[in-house]
């Protein structure tokens, strides 16, 4: 009885910092319009005027694909060092653990979707615009690690500057690292899933975010190895309109489908249900 | 003497970069004999970023790949400053697969700034390449050492060094991003290159004592190479494909934690 009375307190109390919430407004950077918090956030963080994709938090993608309270989080203390003494690092991570509320630039855990169990990575975009250092890239492999023994789907979610240069040729090498976990994961018939979001490139693009079985898209998202402005100096000339965008690459070959952050649940969910018994019959 | 005593680690970057090294053509003529040139990833064309084929190592037939830059200005252009497009990768990865096919070891020199950048490269897959490089390298069922003998230049000098062994000639050097655009992006001043190329740890030593790299190799003693490498050979066959892959993934797995 008491701890239903705790729970109730506790929604309460979320309800009430939601109200707080509902008066406020940003301006879209794409249309300059004013939209109140509580619109982008009933529409899933997609502006209602223009359709606009604002940027979500690593933890807030995770609610927003998974079953309520099904999320269990992993390895969520570790935290990264200044291994290399590099100049300003460690000012870098204490400025990113504020802006993203986080320890790290990704979240790892285990949850449902639709029922359906699974492992999840969420990269969070605003702890050092995602770049994979040795954390980062430990957190990852433990979780396909996981995955792996536990005969487990991982939906792993990318938005990424690339490898951490604070970190030098240790987070280079986490792109081996991490490669090598999912490739044991694929070679045990398990299921990896990619949802890549606005920006992943670099060596996050080189590596983990192009091995799923199954790649999605959110639409206009920036999908690439090298940064349009270092190929544009390099060439010394303008690139097309929609280069490195979603349905460009798509057009490419190298997404299987762009979807809607309304649809990505449904549609995650159907993809797991379709490989439940791992296609067996 | 070293030869790169007294030199500062940005000393070493320029070094590498310098027209008057040993490219990986050079190493390939002088350490392998009967040396066959195969061409071509047999899905778009032919990268002559990468070249590779067979040949023997002493008295040990081998697979060799490499990342050509070229000398005379023609050839530097003919091989693209040894910048790589996909097909180079996916080449690389041909032979390679064709090396487990036949029971035959691996042998990569490195030698890149950078994967190339372009418009190109990007829409047919730059990161699509350099990823499936890392992934099937992780179990390829065959011994595979690399030499990085000039410029090791991030994802696209990785993307060739998923491998048993990672060695580096002790004037070469392997770094996440070159010193210039790290001190370009991170203090919007290229001239901090000197004070980048030091924070990195991106030289052959710097890398050793961080147990990054297994090996520093003398320049200019190319017998000793020949050797060392037939020696390393001979230990990494005696191992069974499941304990090479086995070994490989944990020399990868414990890298930053």
């Amino acid at each position: 009885m008491e701890l239903k009375n705790f729970f109730i307190k506790a929604n309460n109390e979320l309800e009430n910092s939601e109200k707080k919430v509902k008066s406020r407004t940003i301006t879209c950077k794409k249309c300059q319009k004013k939209i109140s918090v509580s619109k982008i956030r009933d529409g899933n963080y997609v502006c209602p005027k223009c359709g606009h994709y604002f940027p979500i938090r690593a933890r807030r993608r995770i609610l927003m694909l998974t079953d309520k309270k099904s999320f269990v989080e992993m390895d969520k203390d570790l935290e990264s060092i200044n291994i290399l003494n590099f100049p300003e690092y460690e000012e870098k991570l204490e400025a990113s653990k504020i802006k993203s509320r986080e320890k790290e630039g990704v979240i790892c855990g285990v949850a449902t979707i639709n029922g359906h169990r699974l492992c999840i990575f969420s990269m969070d975009g605003n702890f050092m615009m995602g770049s994979m250092g040795a954390i980062v890239g430990e957190k990852i492999t433990r979780l396909f690690e996981y995955a792996t023994r536990k005969h487990l789907p991982v939906l792993g979610i990318t938005v990424s500057g690339g490898a951490r240069m604070q970190e030098g040729m240790i987070s280079l090498l986490q792109m081996s690292k991490v490669s090598g976990a999912v490739k044991a994961h694929g070679n045990d018939g398990n299921l990896y899933i990619v949802l890549l979001t606005n920006p992943t490139t670099g060596g996050v693009d080189a590596s983990f975010a192009m091995l799923g079985d199954i790649t999605l898209a959110e639409p206009k998202a920036r999908v690439g190895f090298a940064g349009p402005r270092v190929i544009e100096k390099s060439l010394n000339q303008s690139l097309p309109e929609n280069f490195q965008l979603a349905d460009r690459v798509l057009e490419c070959g190298f997404i299987d489908a762009i979807v809607s952050r309304k649809n990505q649940k449904e549609y995650i969910g159907k993809i797991l249900k379709i490989h439940e018994n791992n296609g067996g019959f | 003497m070293s030869i790169i005593k007294n030199k500062s680690d940005f000393d070493i970057v320029l070094s590498a970069r310098s027209e008057k090294r040993f490219t990986a053509k050079d190493y390939i003529y002088a350490l392998i004999t009967d040396f066959m040139e195969f061409h071509g990833d047999r899905y778009y064309g032919d990268d002559k970023a990468i070249i590779g084929g067979i040949g023997y190592l002493l008295d040990m037939p081998l697979t060799v790949i490499g990342i050509e830059k070229g000398k005379t200005i023609e050839e530097r252009i003919l091989h693209n400053f040894g910048s790589a497009h996909p097909e180079g990768y996916r080449k690389a990865l041909r032979l390679m697969k064709q090396a487990e096919k036949f029971n035959r070891p691996v042998l990569c020199f490195v030698d890149t700034a950078g994967a190339y950048c372009g418009v190109d490269a990007e829409e047919r897959g730059q990161g699509r390449a350099i990823a499936v490089n890392l992934a099937e390298m992780s179990d390829l069922k065959v011994p595979i050492i690399s030499i990085v003998i000039g410029e090791g230049g991030s994802g696209g000098a990785l993307a060739l060094c998923h491998s048993d062994r990672i060695w580096m000639m002790e004037d070469a050097y392997f770094s996440v991003v070159s010193p210039e655009s790290c001190a370009n992006i991170l203090w919007k001043d290229p001239k901090k290159a000197d004070v980048a190329a030091s924070a990195l740890c991106l030289t052959a030593n710097k890398l050793s004592d961080m147990g990054l790299i297994d090996k520093i190799c003398k320049k200019k003693r190319l017998k000793e190479l020949l050797s060392a490498l037939r020696e390393e050979y001979k230990q990494l066959m005696s191992l069974s494909s499941k304990e090479l892959i086995k070994a490989r993934y944990e020399r990868f797995r414990k890298v930053g934690y």
